[in-house]
């Protein structure tokens, strides 16, 4: 079995995860005799990735930067199959959820997990969440170089934070280090990019403020270029101006893109500034170098055999699969596969057990043992030989994996929804299904090109709406579900808020609602234009006169 | 009912909360920050020990210099989930190097005290059924720290530095 080239605990990792394991068995057992309240329980049991669903107990497990070993993915088979109903949930934060828990398991869950240097920590609660990052890093050749030690080094600082794990709202990072967005940058509280400043040194830029929900924003850039060294003292600051300066009155008004647009970016680099300074001048958080070294070392680039770039060809299948879930990786002879979770008519993101399994041994065979998960809910094989992608390919296909639709219509963020959750104002899954199947030709999912549809089952926008070139957001209305359609929207470098069409559509109007919308796509666009920016040039009025046009007919 | 937990024991309250409308008492009194703001010279002419109460919502900043003539620091918590004291404790242990007593009142958790005593709470009101073994188990359920704070504890990187 190969070891994959990521970060692996030390006695002190190991150490700090296996007492926290002991002190959340602790916190359940006082829940289950009735010491704790379930009020006093909950943020407890939030930051241990543990929510009261609609119908159970929701156990949400870190996947740090989406990296996952094939022991990891096995041990994730394992807890689905033994404590869960046999399948689990890939998120948009890279996680992976499990929606059938028992409150008496976890503990044993996260010793299980812990065995395999996993945890739950902070995937939930009003702290520092799961730190996000490009899926291709350190397999893509347009990065400056790899996130993830960076993201690392944020997951432990970050990691129990004692001043702030009680922040007003949760706090979202993400980290990219390529000029193509793959991690959905500025929609986060705060990201980190790795760039080269005019002394073609390498060094972060910082944006914060951007989220999405009831009050959408893009974030704000923070610092163009701050110093390696000086990188944790400058989010330090970040954090300690929202936590002191947050409101706290208004649950819907505490995330930190509420406060920099309230006192505006200017005024925030100024507080944050002072704070920035302070921290520096103490240098208790300067990153050495010889600890950034350390870090980068566990994630060096594997050596990768030399060969000659010759991408196989195969059938019509293969070819389709090709075209979308295959890119350039950095070395020659090599690929970068996505495996979509979006067959046709399943639950985006939901895989099986057995499929667990199944992709552990193609992760050992054909990967150097290494996984990624996407935010948009796909996982990604990030080292493989191009003369082995046939193989990849039946295997995949053996497993109903190997779905050609990586970044086309149907390949569908959706969140939870009124099935699971307890937020949701209505369904996501059945909407992203009869999408699908509207869309599952397969010349005509190709015509149609890069479209990216996203959905939410309530304005919290889990399905990441906004971002959506098509977004789609449900709405209760009197106990009946309805769908609000918005275009335009934008996850990656060029990010935008979709602009909302106009009066929400039924259950059984929304994908026709969405045909219609594409089919103007389809007779407007130029050569070679994706729906997004024939979007952007036309407008919404072609766009919104179509949707509702049949509404207006009947 | 409450009590004091300080130095790692109970203790007896040497400051006596005075509200806002009372007469000032001979010794040990802790005042609300208006009335602190309001009447500056008077308590600070006192030959007592004073203590200020800050909400969760007034910066220590507010105290500037004066946080010097103070022997307590009381920071509220209205509630469990507001954590904004965490920033307070630790802005006047190393922005204005305070040395005296800085004390959590309120409704916290005991699975907030360590995070609290990190960032430089020395002080707890505590139910009065409050056990003792409790702060203790409070303090080492976490042996190591991933970052550092005011505690001065060291941090998992510097332990990895030292093996």
């Amino acid at each position: 079995m190969p070891e994959p080239n990521m970060y692996r605990y030390d006695e002190f990792d190991a150490q700090f995860v296996a007492e926290r394991v002991a002190q959340f068995r602790g916190q359940v057992a006082r829940r289950l005799t009735g010491e704790l309240t379930e009020d006093q329980f909950k943020p407890l049991r939030l930051m241990n990735g543990l929510y009261l669903q609609l119908h159970a107990y929701m156990l949400r497990i870190a996947v740090p930067y989406g990296t996952l070993s094939s022991r990891q993915m096995r041990k994730l088979a394992h807890i689905a199959r033994q404590y869960d109903r046999g399948f689990g949930h890939f998120t948009t934060r890279q996680n992976l959820q499990f929606n059938w828990i028992r409150l008496v398991d976890v503990p044993d869950i996260l010793s299980e997990l812990a065995s395999v240097e996993m945890h739950c920590i902070q995937t939930s609660g009003n702290c520092v969440r799961n730190i996000t990052a490009d899926q291709f890093a350190g397999a893509t050749p347009e990065e400056i170089e790899d996130p993830r030690p960076l993201a690392e080094i944020i997951r432990q600082w970050s990691s129990l934070h004692p001043e702030f794990v009680f922040l007003a709202r949760k706090f979202k990072i993400a980290v990219g280090a390529a000029a193509h967005d793959r991690a959905a940058l500025q929609w986060h509280d705060m990201a980190v990019q790795v760039v080269k400043n005019q002394a073609g040194r390498a060094g972060y830029k910082v944006t914060a403020g951007g989220g999405m929900g009831r009050t959408p924003y893009i974030a704000h850039v923070m610092r163009e270029f701050v110093e390696r060294a000086d990188i944790l003292a400058y989010l330090e600051a970040v954090l300690r101006v929202y936590n002191q300066d947050s409101r706290r009155d208004n649950i819907h008004k505490q995330r930190i893109k509420i406060l920099i647009n309230t006192i505006g970016v200017e005024e925030m680099r100024r507080r944050v500034d002072i704070e920035f300074d302070e921290i520096k001048r103490a240098g208790t958080l300067q990153l050495p170098q010889a600890e950034l070294d350390r870090i980068t070392a566990y994630f060096a680039a594997p050596k990768f055999e030399t060969l000659p770039d010759a991408m196989p060809k195969g059938d019509a299948d293969f070819e389709a699969w090709k075209k979308t879930n295959i890119h350039r990786h950095k070395a020659p002879g090599h690929a970068i596969a996505t495996i979509s979770l979006k067959a046709i008519g399943q639950v985006p993101g939901d895989a099986s057990a057995d499929q667990m399994d199944a992709i552990a041994e193609l992760m050992d065979e054909y990967s150097l043992g290494e996984i990624r998960v996407t935010h948009e809910q796909n996982l990604v094989l990030p080292h493989v030989r191009q003369r082995d992608l046939p193989t990849i390919f039946a295997r995949l296909k053996a497993i109903d994996l190997a779905t050609p639709n990586a970044g086309l219509i149907t390949d569908i963020i959706a969140c939870p929804g009124l099935d699971y959750c307890d937020l949701a104002n209505a369904r996501s899954i059945p909407i992203a299904q009869s999408i699908a199947r509207k869309f599952a030709d397969l010349d005509r999912q190709h015509d149609i090109g890069e479209l990216k549809i996203k959905i939410s089952g309530c304005i919290n926008a889990c399905g990441h709406h906004h971002a959506g070139h098509i977004g789609i957001l449900g709405v209760d209305k009197k106990g009946v579900e309805f769908y609000q359609l918005q275009l335009g929207g934008s996850g990656a470098e060029d990010a935008s808020i979709g602009d909302i069409l106009g009066p929400a559509f039924g259950e059984h109007e929304i994908a026709d609602a969405v045909e219609r919308v594409v089919t103007v796509y389809l007779k407007e666009r130029n050569a070679g234009e994706r729906f997004l920016d024939t979007y952007r040039r036309l407008g919404m009025a072609p766009f919104k006169a179509a949707a509702y046009q049949e509404k207006a007919a009947a | 009912m409450t009590k004091l937990l300080k130095g790692g024991a109970f203790a007896a309250d040497a400051f006596a909360p005075v509200a806002d409308d009372a007469p000032l008492p001979d010794g040990g009194a802790v005042v609300s920050l208006s009335r602190f703001e309001k009447e500056r010279e008077n308590l600070l002419a006192r030959n007592a020990p004073l203590g200020v109460r800050l909400k969760s919502d007034e910066n220590p900043m507010r105290l500037g210099d004066d946080v010097h003539r103070l022997s307590l620091v009381v920071l509220e918590f209205p509630k469990f989930r507001d954590g904004r004291a965490f920033s307070w404790a630790r802005m006047l242990r190393t922005r204005f190097g305070f040395k005296g007593e800085i004390r959590a009142v309120g409704d916290f958790l005991y699975d907030q005290i360590n995070y609290q005593h990190r960032v430089g709470f020395d002080a707890w009101e505590v139910p009065d059924d409050f056990k003792l073994e409790d702060f203790a188990r409070a303090l080492t359920e976490m042996t190591n720290v991933y970052q550092p704070s005011t505690d001065g504890k060291k941090t998992i990187r510097e332990l990895r530095a030292a093996r």
